[in-house]
C-alpha cells in the first residue's frame, strides 16, 4: 500500500460562475512510504492546492486521493497529517516548549508524557536551550525549526509542507534544509513538499514533480539519484548541476507551452 | 449579477434578522395578551403603533427637534475633533499633552456636564444640548481619529520620505487617506451616542417640545403607550443617523476592506 | 527625560492651560462686563460666580462640610461614588459576561450572527434612561431592590462593546492556525479553547475599559429615575437643584463623578498590564509602539 495515491484528482474553484478556476486537473500521482517529493511550478500552477487537497483542507471537485489506503478525512482523525505553511504559525502566547506540545495536549495525552516527548523533539531540532522562549524571542529559521519540530512530535505518518523556507534568507534556507534531512532520516517520514525554488526541491527530494499553471496539472516528474546522505558537498557535485538543468529545462518547456 | 438577483441575496441574507424581529413583536404581542398585562407595565406593539399614528404631529416635533440638535453637535464635535487630531498628529508636544488627557476625560461620565450646560446656557437654549453632545462625541473621534493618523507603517513612510515629501504633503497624501477608516467607525459609534447624549441632556431639563421632556413627562402622567413611541422613535432616529454615516462611509473609502462586500 | 515624565510634564502642562484658559475667561468678562472686549457681542458663557466659580473654590468645597456640622463634601460623595459603584461593578461583570458569550455564540453560528447582530447595534440605539423608569415598575412588582435594576441599565450599555471586540478576537487569528487545529482533529471546543479565546484576550481589555466608563454612566443615569436616595446621581441632581446657592458644589460632584470613571477604568487598565505581556497589548495611542511608532517619532518630532 503507498503513502500517498491521487487517481484523476481534479479542482474547480466557483464551477458554474464567471469566475471558474480550473486549479488542478488530472493529477495522478503515488508515493511510496518514506519518499520525499517536491512539488515545483510556476505560480498559480495549484501546487498549493494539491497539497491542501491531500491534507483534507479542502475537497476535490472529482477523483480520488487515499492517504495509507484511507480517504483524507479519516486520515485527519487519524492524526496522520504534520503540517507546515510559510509562516511558522506559533501561538504568541505559548512558550516554545508549549507550543510543541499543543497537539498532545489536543489529543490528550497526560502532561508529563506530553512534556517529555516535545522535549525530545526540541533537542532533535536543536532548540532544546530555547523550550522557555516565546516566539517573539526567536528569529525567522528558529520559528520555522519549533513549528517542524511541533508538525513532527506527534509522530505523523505523513509530512505536508507549503513553501516552508520561502520567508528566508538564502543562508538560513540552506541550513534549514540540511537540518530537514537530519530529522527525516532519524524519524523516516512521508514529505510532500511544495517549493518554488529549483535546488531546493532537487537537494532534497527523491523525486521532484513538476507542474503547469492553468489548469494546474503534473507535467514531468524527475528522479533524483543523488547518494545519500547528501551534505553540502553534493551541492558542488557535477550530477547536481545536471539534475537542475533538467528540472529548469522541463520548467521552462511548462512555461512556453 | 442582475438587480433582481442581487437583491434577493441581500435579502436572504438578512431573512433571519428580519424574522427574529417579526418574531420578537409575535411574541410580545401574544405576552401582553394572553397574561392581560396592563399598559404601565408592557404596551403591546399594537397598542404603540396606534399611538404612533394619533400623537403623529407631537412626536415628530419632539423628534425633529431632538435629531436637530444631535445632528448639529455631532457636526459641531466631529469637526473639533478632526481638527485637534490633525494637530496631535503633526506637533509631538500637542499629542503627549491631549492624548492623556483626552483618554481621561474619555474615561469619566461626560454625561452629567448636563445640569452645568443648562445653568450656561439656559434651560430652553438648544446650545446646551449641543453643547453637551459635542464635547461626548469629541473625545472618542479624536483618539480613534489619532490612532488612525499613527498607524501607517514605517515603510510608507519612507515611500514618502524617498519621493521627499514634506511633513504636511505625507500628513495629507498618507496619514490622512489611511486614517479615514478610523475617522468613520468611530463616527458611526458617535452617531448613536449623540442621539442618546441629546435625549439624556433632555431629561436634565429642557424644551417640551424635545424628545427627552416628552418622555419624561408622559411616564409621569402613566401614559406609557406615549412613552414608548417615543423611545421607538429615538431609536429609529439613531439608526437613520448612524446609516446616514454609513452610507457617506461608502461613498468615501469604497477601497476599505470593511466596506468592500458589505 | 524618561517618556513618562515627558507625558506627565505635558499632561500637568494643559492641566494648567485649561485651568488659565478658565480664569483668564472669567476674568475678562468681569472686566469687560459680560462681553467681547472691544464689542457690544455677548460672551457665550456668562462669567459671574454662579456659572464659572473660581477653580480653587472648587476644591476648597470638596474639604468644606457638605452642610452645616456635617461630614465633609468629598466624604459625603465618596460615599455616594462607593454605592454607585456597587451598582457600576455588578453592571460591568453582568455586561461583560453577556458580551463575551454573545461573541462566543456569533464566532461558533453564522446564523446567529446574521439574525442577532443587527439587533445588537441597534439595542445602543435605544435611549436606556427611558426605559429606566418602567424597568424601576418592574422591579417593584417583582420585589427586586432597585440597584439592581440600576445594574442591569449599567449592564446594558457595558455588554455592548465587550461583544464586538469578543467577536473580533475570536477571528483575530490567522487562516493557517485555523488548518493547523483542523489537521489535528481538534474538536470546536478545543479551537475556541486553544486557539481562539487566548487570541481575544488583548482584544477584550480596550473593550473592558470602554465597559468600565459606560457602566459607570449607566449607574448614574439609571439612579435618577429609580429615585435612589444615596448615589452619586441622586447628588449631582440634589446639587443641581440648589446650583444658584451652591455652584462649586455642583462642579466639585462632577470631579468626583469624574475621577470614579477614571479609578475603575485605572483598575482595568492594571489588570491588562498584570494579564497580557507588553509584546501582545494592542497599542495604545499615545504610547504609540513598536516600528511604527518608531517612524513617526522620526517624522513627526
Amino acid at each position: 500500500m503507498s503513502a500517498l495515491s491521487l487517481r484523476g484528482v481534479e479542482k474547480v474553484f466557483n464551477p458554474g460562475s464567471d469566475q471558474e478556476v480550473r486549479a488542478v486537473h488530472g493529477v495522478d500521482l503515488s508515493v511510496e512510504r518514506g519518499e520525499f517529493i517536491s512539488v515545483i511550478g510556476p505560480s498559480g500552477c495549484g501546487k498549493s492546492t494539491l497539497l491542501r487537497l491531500i491534507g483534507d483542507l479542502t475537497p476535490p471537485s472529482s477523483g480520488t486521493v487515499l492517504v495509507n489506503g484511507k480517504t483524507p478525512a479519516k486520515a485527519r482523525l487519524d492524526r496522520d497529517y504534520g503540517m507546515v505553511f510559510q509562516s511558522a504559525t506559533l501561538l504568541e502566547w505559548r512558550r516554545v516548549q508549549a507550543n510543541v506540545e499543543l497537539p498532545l495536549e489536543i489529543m490528550g495525552m497526560d502532561a508529563a508524557e506530553r512534556s517529555r516527548q516535545a522535549a525530545a523533539m526540541l533537542e532533535l531540532v536543536q532548540l532544546d536551550r530555547f523550550a522557555n522562549h516565546y516566539p517573539w524571542q526567536l528569529s525567522g529559521g528558529m520559528q520555522q525549526r519549533v513549528a517542524i519540530a511541533r508538525a513532527l512530535v506527534f509522530k505523523p505518518s505523513i509530512l505536508l509542507m507549503d513553501e516552508p523556507f520561502g520567508a528566508l534568507d538564502e543562508m538560513t534556507r540552506e541550513r534549514m534544509q540540511s537540518e530537514l534531512l537530519r530529522i527525516r532520516a532519524e524519524t523516516g517520514t512521508t514529505v510532500v513538499f511544495v517549493t518554488h525554488s529549483i535546488p531546493e526541491a532537487v537537494f532534497l527530494s527523491t523525486r521532484v514533480v513538476i507542474m503547469s499553471p492553468r489548469p494546474g496539472t503534473i507535467t514531468e516528474v524527475v528522479d533524483i539519484d543523488l547518494p545519500e546522505p547528501r551534505s553540502d558537498e553534493t551541492r558542488e557535485d557535477q550530477h547536481f548541476f545536471e539534475l537542475l538543468t533538467g528540472v529548469r529545462e522541463g520548467l521552462r518547456a511548462v512555461e512556453d507551452s | 449579477m442582475t438587480y433582481r438577483a442581487e437583491f434577493l441575496r441581500r435579502l436572504y441574507f438578512r431573512l433571519p434578522a428580519i424574522g427574529i424581529f417579526v418574531g420578537g413583536l409575535i411574541v410580545w404581542e401574544g405576552l401582553v395578551r394572553a397574561f392581560d398585562i396592563k399598559g404601565f407595565i408592557l404596551p403591546a406593539p399594537t397598542a404603540i403603533a396606534t399611538t404612533f399614528a394619533t400623537e403623529t404631529a407631537d412626536l415628530l416635533t419632539a423628534g425633529v427637534g431632538t435629531f436637530s440638535t444631535a445632528l448639529a453637535g455631532l457636526l459641531l464635535g466631529g469637526l473639533l475633533a478632526v481638527l485637534t487630531a490633525l494637530a496631535a498628529a503633526r506637533w509631538r508636544f500637542v499629542r503627549d499633552g491631549a492624548l492623556p488627557f483626552a483618554i481621561a476625560a474619555n474615561s469619566t461620565p461626560i454625561i452629567v456636564l448636563a445640569p452645568i450646560a443648562n445653568s450656561w446656557f439656559g434651560l430652553r437654549s438648544p446650545f446646551g444640548s449641543i453643547f453637551v453632545v459635542a464635547i461626548l462625541v469629541f473625545f472618542p473621534v479624536m483618539i480613534n481619529l489619532v490612532r488612525g493618523l499613527l498607524s501607517v507603517d514605517a515603510s510608507e513612510i519612507e515611500l514618502m520620505d524617498s519621493y521627499a515629501a514634506g511633513r504636511r504633503t505625507t500628513l495629507w497624501k498618507l496619514q490622512f487617506p489611511h486614517s479615514t477608516p478610523y475617522l468613520f467607525s468611530a463616527l458611526k459609534v458617535a452617531a448613536a451616542l449623540s442621539l442618546i447624549g441629546a435625549i439624556v441632556k433632555e431629561f436634565f431639563g429642557g424644551s417640551q417640545e424635545r424628545l427627552g421632556q416628552y418622555i419624561t413627562t408622559k411616564a409621569g402622567l402613566l401614559q406609557f403607550e406615549e412613552a414608548w413611541a417615543a423611545i421607538v422613535l429615538a431609536s429609529l432616529f439613531g439608526i437613520a443617523l448612524y446609516n446616514i454615516v454609513v452610507l457617506i462611509e461608502r461613498r468615501v473609502i469604497p477601497w476599505h476592506v470593511s466596506v468592500r462586500n458589505a | 527625560m524618561s517618556p513618562n515624565a515627558r507625558r506627565l510634564l505635558s499632561f500637568l502642562g494643559i492641566l494648567a492651560v485649561l485651568v488659565a484658559v478658565w480664569e483668564g475667561y472669567k476674568w475678562m468678562g468681569t472686566a469687560t462686563g459680560g462681553v467681547w472686549p472691544g464689542t457690544g457681542i455677548d460672551l457665550p458663557v456668562r462669567t459671574n460666580e454662579r456659572s464659572m466659580p473660581h477653580t480653587w473654590d472648587i476644591i476648597i468645597a470638596l474639604l468644606r462640610p457638605a452642610r452645616r456640622g456635617g461630614d465633609m463634601l468629598l466624604l459625603v460623595l465618596l460615599k455616594a461614588a462607593l454605592f454607585t459603584w456597587r451598582s457600576a461593578l455588578l453592571g460591568f461583570v453582568l455586561g461583560s459576561a453577556v458580551g463575551f458569550g454573545l461573541g462566543v455564540l456569533f464566532v461558533r453560528s453564522a446564523l446567529a450572527e446574521r439574525g442577532l447582530m443587527p439587533h445588537v447595534v441597534a439595542s445602543q440605539t435605544v435611549p436606556i434612561l427611558a426605559i429606566a423608569p418602567i424597568l424601576v415598575v418592574w422591579a417593584g412588582r417583582l420585589n427586586v431592590t432597585r440597584w439592581l435594576v440600576v445594574a442591569v441599565v449599567s449592564a446594558y450599555l457595558a455588554f455592548f462593546p465587550v461583544a464586538i471586540n469578543t467577536l473580533r478576537g475570536l477571528r483575530s487569528p490567522d487562516a493557517t492556525a485555523s488548518e493547523l487545529m483542523r489537521s489535528y482533529a481538534a474538536t470546536p471546543n478545543q479551537v475556541l479553547w486553544k486557539l481562539q479565546v487566548p487570541a481575544a484576550l488583548p482584544y477584550l481589555f480596550p473593550a473592558l475599559k470602554i465597559a468600565a466608563t459606560a457602566s459607570i454612566i449607566g449607574a448614574i443615569v439609571g439612579e435618577l429615575p429609580a429615585s435612589m436616595p444615596d448615589g452619586l446621581g441622586r447628588a449631582i441632581l440634589n446639587f443641581a437643584a440648589a446650583f444658584s446657592a451652591a455652584p462649586e458644589k455642583l462642579f466639585a460632584s462632577i470631579l468626583v463623578a469624574s475621577l470614579v470613571g477614571i479609578g475603575f477604568v485605572g483598575i482595568v487598565v492594571l489588570a491588562e498590564r498584570i494579564l497580557i505581556p507588553p509584546s501582545r497589548r494592542l497599542e495604545d495611542v499615545g504610547e504609540a509602539a513598536g516600528p511604527r511608532g518608531r517612524a513617526l517619532k522620526e517624522v513627526v518630532a
